[in-house]
């Protein structure tokens, strides 16, 4: 405390996906513990704010303390004996990040850009409910809070300025962009499930999600249609009655397990005139292909197969690639300007220092001028000298704390220790010794003779 | 003053195409926006600059190669302001329509500009309403194939599977087809109304309604072809890209009729004549 130069680090430590595999994640992550990390790391002395994120692909710790290198030790411990297992089993699975570095990794992962999926916009969810729950448990202070809504500003705008969310990156999604661009507007379409099946299903609900209005549900075994026809609300038929619903239709996924096409070219594009030409859009996502290739040349039909998707899948994972590397430039921007905020946070003692001596003399110096008047003044003089001196003292101080502020960046600690000098604010020599003071209104009276 | 306006209506059309341009690109809202009510300044102007000369000539600006060309830009964005309001999802169709509004105004300001008296075989009750009509019809077919066009650009994207930039800019293809609908739609009755009225006026003027003059026949293959894409679309259920196609040639006919009849195979329409 002496130079005025405590300083308050930034660490993060963690393990995600790349790192470490899933059993080592989960068993750091707190689940089925009855035990909040938070209270458990706030509980470390040396650690001043604590943020705790835990998703399926990640678990980390955010820390600030002044002792960076006891506070990373200390949690390491605190953290593997809540969970039961050896700090040297999961030790070699840690990344660890100091001060600017934690700042560019928080950001990248509320950005989408450090999660497996590039760009996917959960991460940015959960990092905010694990805000949400700190802030609660009031384990976040003026680092953490500054430094989680600036990674909230910066994910969201990474996400307006760059493509890094844009584009399907999932066949199921993909699917789903598609016949927007079909028909537009979902609502009111309907759509049937040939078959069944994970991907499918999945597809499935997207769509009912968009607006779909209907789901007809065809299988081999109806009574399997009928269970899938229950979880979605639809309408389960028998793969003998498809055709006669393929004229209402206007999406169909398939994905049985037949051995060859369930539908050929013929047999669609005979639909299409009593269909009066309305589109149809054929996703089929079975291997070996349920539906005849060919129908794709059939005018107003439009069928992808899972190596299409997946094409356009990767595609488009080649776009968010692209996009990245932009979000990665407006990452490094938005750390240098946090970096300059936690810098200026470093001469704050020395401001507060500087602030409460000065206030502490005109209070002082306030009360014995009052003491000797011989009349006692009114409140509202009194008022008014109060003002007056603060204003003074403000004034006066506004412009070496603007300086401190802004040479900070260049001159470092010089500015700091020679601050403190000039005003004494480590008190190393005594304030009534004040030879300077009859110096300084010598000067003063000098130019009068 | 007519002439002002009209020059400030084709620089600010200009500016409304380079704000869809960039939206095309970027697909920013705020460049939709901008856009947008940069284009309904300029409708303003050219508006206004119809209306002076008007009131200057003293009769309907309709009567030569400047007047029709600016009229049928002026229709043009009516026509698209019309279908932007219907379909907030298809922005991007201004990227593909301003550029004809602009390159009609900039085509007609290099024709001859000044009022000249009108002809005595002009001077009838029929001038406004067939030429305006005529015009406007023009304007919607002029939409119906810039949404065929979009159409087939995005049907061709989905249908190769190469979904690039075009497929994420382009709007849906219902609502491209949907479009493509509408302005014939509206154009088909109106391009009818136009040939009947014309047919009256020819009648009165001549003493025939019909005399196989070039520009009829042209109308009229204009007319079959539209009459035929528009029975195709009710009675069969016509749509995508056939309809986009049969649009565009629909849309070659005009462009002949238009630019091609009306300037070097002499007749009634000839605009050449009326000043030379």
């Amino acid at each position: 405390m002496s130079n005025g130069t405590v300083k308050d680090h930034l660490i993060l430590i963690g393990l995600n996906h790349r790192t470490a595999p899933v059993e080592v994640r989960e068993k750091l992550s707190f689940a089925g513990r009855d035990l909040d990390p938070l209270n458990l790391f706030l509980a470390i002395p040396v650690v001043r704010e604590v943020l705790f994120l835990s998703t399926c692909n990640r678990v980390e710790l955010l820390l600030v303390s002044r002792e960076p290198e006891t506070a990373v030790e200390l949690s390491k411990k605190a953290w593997g004996e809540a969970n039961d297992i050896e700090v040297s089993l999961f030790e070699k699975h840690l990344y660890y990040f100091r001060n600017e570095e934690a700042v560019r990794h928080l950001f990248r992962v509320a950005a989408g850009l450090d999660s497996m999926v590039l760009g996917e916009p959960q991460i940015l969810g959960q990092l905010k409910e694990a805000y949400r729950r700190a802030a609660e448990r009031r384990a976040t202070g003026v680092i953490l809070n500054r430094l989680l809504h600036k990674a909230f500003s910066v994910a969201k705008r990474i996400r307006s300025e760059t493509g890094i969310g844009s584009h399907a990156v999932s066949v199921s999604y993909a699917a789903v962009e598609l016949a927007k661009k079909i028909f537009g507007n979902l609502s009111g379409k309907q759509a049937m499930l040939i078959g069944a099946g994970e991907m499918a299903e999945l597809a499935a609900q997207h769509l009912l999600n968009q607006g779909v209005s209907k789901l007809i549900v065809a299988n081999r075994t109806l009574s399997r249609a009928i269970e899938l026809a229950k979880q979605f609300r639809g309408e389960a038929i028998s793969l003998e009655e498809i055709e006669d619903y393929l004229l209402k239709v206007d999406i169909v996924i398939s994905s049985t397990g037949a051995p060859h096409y369930v539908l050929s070219a013929a047999q669609i594009k005979k639909l299409m005139r009593p269909r009066k030409m309305r589109p149809i859009f054929f996703i089929d996502i079975a291997v070996p292909r349920d539906i005849d290739p060919e129908a794709n040349e059939i005018e107003n039909v439009f069928l992808y197969d899972i190596d299409d998707l997946k094409a356009v899948v990767e595609e488009n994972l080649a776009y968010r690639r692209k996009e990245a590397l932009r979000a990665e430039r407006i990452i490094e921007e938005e750390v240098l300007k946090f970096k300059a905020w936690l810098e200026q946070l470093k001469v704050y003692p020395t401001i507060v220092a500087l602030r409460r001596k000065a206030e502490e003399i005109r209070r002082r110096e306030l009360e014995k001028t009052l003491a000797h008047l011989k009349t006692k003044l009114p409140p509202e003089d009194r008022e008014a000298l109060e003002v007056m001196t603060k204003s003074l003292v403000n004034k006066l101080l506004h412009d070496p704390i603007i300086y401190l502020k802004n040479r900070y960046h260049r001159d470092g600690q010089q500015v700091v220790d020679f601050t403190r000098k000039v005003f004494n604010l480590d008190g190393e020599a005594p304030l009534e010794a004040s030879p300077p003071e009859s110096i300084i209104t010598e000067l003063e009276k000098a130019p009068k003779h | 003053m007519n002439l002002f306006f009209f020059k400030l209506a084709l620089i600010v059309y200009a500016i409304a195409t380079v704000g869809y341009f960039v939206y095309l690109y970027t697909l920013k809202k705020e460049a939709a926006k901008g856009a947008y009510y940069t284009l309904l300044l300029g409708f303003a102007f050219h508006s206004l600059s119809i209306i002076l000369r008007w009131v200057e000539a003293g009769h309907p600006p309709l009567t030569n190669l400047f007047e029709a060309t600016s009229f049928l830009s002026w229709g043009l964005v009516l026509g698209y302001l019309i279908i932007d309001r219907r379909f907030k999802q298809a922005k991007t169709l201004g990227a593909f329509v301003l550029p004809v509004a602009t390159i009609l105004l900039v085509y007609s300001s290099f024709c001859p500009k000044e009022i000249l008296p009108l002809p005595p075989v002009l001077k009838s009750f029929w001038l406004p309403i067939h030429a305006a009509i005529s015009l406007v019809s023009y304007g919607f077919f002029i939409l119906a194939a810039a949404s065929g066009v979009m159409y087939l650009i995005q049907e061709r994207q989905i249908k190769k599977k190469k979904l690039g930039g075009w497929f994420k800019r382009l709007p849906s293809l219902e609502v491209l087809d949907r479009i493509n609908e509408l302005s014939l739609k509206i154009g088909f009755p109106l391009l009818t109304v136009g040939i009947i009225t014309g047919a009256v006026w020819a009648e009165e003027a001549w003493g025939s309604y019909w005399s196989w003059d070039p520009k009829e026949t042209w109308s009229l293959i204009m007319w079959l072809i539209y009459a035929a894409l528009l029975h195709e679309r009710l009675a069969v259920g016509w749509r995508g890209r056939k309809a986009a196609w049969l649009s565009l040639v629909g849309f070659m006919a005009w462009l002949i009729s238009f630019f091609i009849v009306n300037l070097y195979v002499p007749g009634a329409h000839t605009y050449v004549e009326w000043h030379g």
